[in-house]
């Protein structure tokens, strides 16, 4: 067990646990965009940065990926914390005008308006880079990428083509915070990053129930027969 | 394979008794901006020339690395340095040409290729007279200019690879402790303690060990680090493998951008001779030690030079920067422990071990030991590359090795460190420069970038071209730099349109205190810098732009007015001659006039008038 101090009070965490797990664990609110409990972070959004002192020094971290050390003092509430809370914020609103998550999160730190100009090509898109990890690392196809840089940075398939290696699980779209991540199913067909996939029809319902392009994928990667895939789970 | 301290000895006196046989030495620089400047043509003229009077093998000619005066290029200098021509071969090659082989043959001095000085008539014969060159330290740069980088028994005879010898017969916490006790710290931007980074790296579990260089010089023109790889490679090799012994490691890579196609050769050269000879590769020296150096060619991008987006990219990952929180120590080239110094830093190696700590420590300011190689540019009369003794004050760069303001205007500021540097104004001119001080001032050190600013520069016009290129070169990775410096950009913009509200200073301030504090990386952390050091010291340009709608060095276009001031105007039509757009006009000896509404606001017209006539409003 690792000891240290958490806006005063005495905390405990276990070794290589980052300050953020420890405080939600403690019960202490730190707002984040591009963290996820199973995929980490790569410190992108930075509206979990806090401030952490150790012997003189002081400076701001992000808590999603500083780990906790013997002896620390962690400040969640500070007035550096809150600048930076709501200038972060208030450049979201920015960008994202259309996202409910951005807007709800920026009233409950106290940011209503926004000084800037609104984006109005970058859609719902907060850069968390939450659908990138999750196509790479739990779907294990990536298919999706972080393409251009400063301001123009976006979420893509490769050269905004429809992607080769997407199997149109929908996993992005289901992790996507913001809900940026168009996708549909119409007629048997699953539309998503510019790519249309026929929907299996389960044999015994009837009812289309994911894209043969996945049923394949994890056939070939489980080793279970494709027939039996093509059924649906409720029918199975 | 060299072994010993005698055989370095004998392949230096062997090189020296070749070189002493002949009459004469000239060196010619081939940097790049003399090659630019058609440095190359002179060589050939000289060549061919020097064979047409039978003199080939009597004349030994170098082409060189930069000698730091490269606006005055091709530059030509003689023997041991006894004198220097400038601009040879600009107007009349073969007259030059045939100049320099009247040097040779009569000893004959040509007037009009000597540097000129600020006083009426004076002309400097050696480089040592030039102010210049006097008023520098040279010791990184000590042998730029002088070797033929492509040589390598020049840079032996000059005591080359004999602090490899030697360092490879101390141990590693010896070396360690010297570089240590210098003082050294990194010339790469952080000022981090050199000898700290290596023992920490020794220090780490795990291997192998990487012992990289950082050759990126993203900074737009700076050209330190350029003219080091081109000038003096086997300087930076020595000095690589020395850490790398001191440190642990077998395997190294030099990381330069792909826009220094000459140093990549130049160096890709120095790597293979200094294999032969077996100052790299297997066994070096006979001492079984192992490491070898390759080269990466890096994209060009500015984030490319922090760090971790360098060892990114090496890996052949996108280049974003990553958190610092582990060490590139512990955890850096695919994940295994890493050492990365800047080019000039691996340059100072040789000689801290070869003259040791002491004699490093003894130059410099109390917190900042040694040299630093800058760039100096801008509105000063001698720009070019210098090395000066640490805590060197600003003035004394400024007047007496850059000669002073251009054109005897007024100083107004000089931005240091880059893009993400500051600009420190008049009152501070007797800082020392040195790490610490330019920090305190909201500046930086930074790789060693200096630009020197007159009357007519508009700061907050400084502070938006410097975002500009920040926003440019933002990575994207992170929130507060990707989306905070543009907003910074558009302020400032809109400031300099004259749509600037009240309240806009105090917004870019805590914008930019935000920035400071969240980024992720170096880049975000340093951008505002152009903003809140101008908004430091020249808040009151900042005020006159938001209330009073006024530009007062005259530069932001859609505040100023141009205007010939009847009174004064002679007639004499240079500002007619000199406008681009053709819209002023006036009869010989008349009063001039601009047509408003074409006008672009180049300031042409107010460069070109000898009468003062013309007035900005
Ligand atoms: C945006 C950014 C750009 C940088 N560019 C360079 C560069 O071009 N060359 C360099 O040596 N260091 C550069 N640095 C600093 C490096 O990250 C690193 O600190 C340095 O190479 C370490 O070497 P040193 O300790 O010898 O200075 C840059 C840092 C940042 C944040
Ligand atoms: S739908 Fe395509 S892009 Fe999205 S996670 Fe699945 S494979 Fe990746
Ligand atoms: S599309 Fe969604 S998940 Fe992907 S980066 Fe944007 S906000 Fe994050
Ligand atoms: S600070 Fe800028 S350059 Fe650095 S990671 Fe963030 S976005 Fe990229
Ligand atoms: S400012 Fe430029 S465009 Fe305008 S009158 Fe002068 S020279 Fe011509
Ligand atoms: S949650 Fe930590 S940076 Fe986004
Ligand atoms: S390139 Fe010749 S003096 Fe710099």
């Amino acid at each position: 067990m690792i000891e240290f101090k958490l806006n005063g009070r005495d905390a405990q965490g276990n070794q290589g646990e980052t300050i953020l797990d420890a405080a939600r664990r403690e019960g202490i609110d730190i707002p984040t965009l591009c963290h996820n409990e199973i995929l980490g972070s790569d410190g992108r959004c930075r509206l979990c940065m806090v401030e952490v002192q150790k012997g003189n020094r002081r400076r701001t971290v992000a808590s999603c990926l500083y780990q906790i050390e013997k002896g620390m003092e962690v400040f969640t509430e500070t007035p550096d914390i809150h600048a930076i809370r709501r200038a972060l914020l208030e450049l979201f609103l920015a960008r994202n005008p259309a996202s409910d998550v951005v807007r709800h999160l920026a009233e409950r730190y106290g940011v209503k308006e926004s000084r800037y100009g609104k984006d109005n090509d970058k859609g719902k898109c907060v850069l968390c880079s939450q659908c990138v990890r999750t196509c790479e690392t739990i779907v294990g196809v990536t298919a999706l990428g972080l393409s251009g840089k400063g301001p123009a940075k976006k979420v893509a398939t490769p050269f905004d083509e429809p992607s080769e290696a997407c199997i149109g699980c929908g996993a992005c779209a289901a992790i996507c915070p913001t809900g940026h991540i168009y996708m549909e199913d119409k007629k048997g067909i699953r539309t998503i990053w510019k790519k249309q996939f026929d929907l299996a029809k389960c044999p015994v319902c009837g009812r289309y129930h994911a894209p043969v392009m996945q049923l394949e994928f994890i056939s070939e990667k489980s080793g279970t027969p494709l027939d039996e895939l093509l059924t649906c789970q409720d029918c199975r | 394979m060299i072994t010993s301290q005698e055989q370095l000895q004998s392949v230096a006196s062997e090189y020296k008794k070749k070189t002493a046989a002949f009459d004469a030495v000239i060196k010619i620089c081939c940097g790049t901006g003399c090659v630019s400047s058609g440095a190359l043509s002179v060589y050939e003229g000289l060549t061919a020339g020097l064979r047409g009077e039978g003199l080939a093998d009597k004349v030994l000619v170098k082409k060189t690395g930069c000698h730091g005066l490269c606006e005055r290029g091709p530059i030509v200098v003689f023997g041991q340095d006894e004198i220097l021509y400038q601009s040879v071969g600009k107007r009349n090659i073969d007259a030059d040409v045939a100049s320099l082989i009247a040097t040779v043959k009569e000893k004959k001095v040509a007037e009009q290729l000597l540097y000129k000085g600020e006083e009426k008539g004076k002309r400097y014969v050696s480089p040592y007279e030039i102010p210049f060159y006097s008023g520098q330290t040279r010791v990184v740069l000590s042998l730029n200019g002088a070797l033929d980088p492509e040589n390598i028994e020049e840079y032996i005879a000059e005591g080359g690879y004999g602090s490899l010898h030697k360092a490879l017969h101390m141990s590693p916490t010896e070396i360690i402790d010297s570089i240590e006790k210098s003082g050294l710290r990194g010339r790469g931007g952080g000022g981090f303690l050199t000898g700290y980074k290596w023992r920490s790296c020794r220090q780490a579990q795990g291997n192998p060990k990487y012992v990289l260089a950082n050759g990126d010089e993203g900074d737009p023109g700076a050209f330190m680090d350029r003219s080091l790889m081109e000038g003096n490679p086997h300087a930076i090799l020595e000095g690589m493998a020395i850490g790398a012994f001191a440190i642990g490691s077998g395997q190294g890579y030099i990381y330069v951008r792909d826009e220094y196609p000459l140093a990549v050769h130049r160096l890709s050269l120095a790597i293979e001779k200094a294999r032969e000879y077996g100052f790299l590769g297997k066994n070096i020296m006979g001492t079984g030690f192992d490491y070898d150096i390759d080269i990466f060619r890096g994209g060009g991008a500015f984030v490319c030079g922090e760090s971790t987006a360098l060892i990114s990219s090496i890996e052949g990952k996108a280049g974003e920067p990553r958190s610092k929180y582990t060490h590139t120590v512990d955890k850096g080239l695919w994940d295994k422990p890493t050492n990365l110094n800047n080019v000039e830093t691996w340059a100072n190696v040789p000689h801290i071990i070869d003259k040791g700590w002491e004699w490093f420590q003894s130059t410099g300011s109390p917190r900042s030991k040694g040299t630093k190689v800058f760039s100096l540019v801008g509105k000063v009369k001698n720009t070019g590359l210098i090395e000066v003794p640490m805590g060197i004050t600003l003035k004394e760069i400024i007047y007496d090795l850059g000669g002073g303001i251009q054109g005897d205007k007024k100083f107004k500021a000089v931005q240091t460190g880059g893009p993400s540097g500051g600009c420190i104004p008049e009152v501070y001119l007797d800082m020392p420069v040195d790490f610490d001080s330019l920090t305190k001032l909201g500046s930086m050190m930074g790789s060693g970038g200096m630009i020197v600013m007159d009357e007519r520069s508009c700061m907050v016009d400084v502070a938006r071209y410097f975002l500009n290129f920040l926003v440019q070169e933002s990575c994207g990775k992170c929130t507060p730099c990707r989306e905070g410096v543009r907003r910074m950009h558009e302020i400032v913009d809109r400031i300099c349109r004259g749509d600037g509200c009240r309240g806009d200073v105090e917004h870019l301030e805590e914008l930019g205190k935000a920035i400071q504090l969240s980024s992720l990386c170096g880049l975000g952390q340093s951008a505002p810098n152009p903003v809140l050091s101008t908004i430091r010291f020249f808040k009151e340009e900042y005020i006159a732009h938001i209330e009073e709608k006024r530009c007062p060095a005259g530069i932001c276009k859609d505040l100023i007015k141009m205007q010939i001031l009847p009174d004064l105007c002679t007639g004499c039509m240079r500002c007619a001659g000199e406008c681009p757009v053709g819209c002023i006009e006036g009869e010989k000896k008349g009063v001039h006039v601009i047509d408003q509404s074409r006008c672009t606001k180049c300031g042409a017209c107010y460069d070109a008038c000898r009468f003062g006539a013309v007035k900005i409003e």
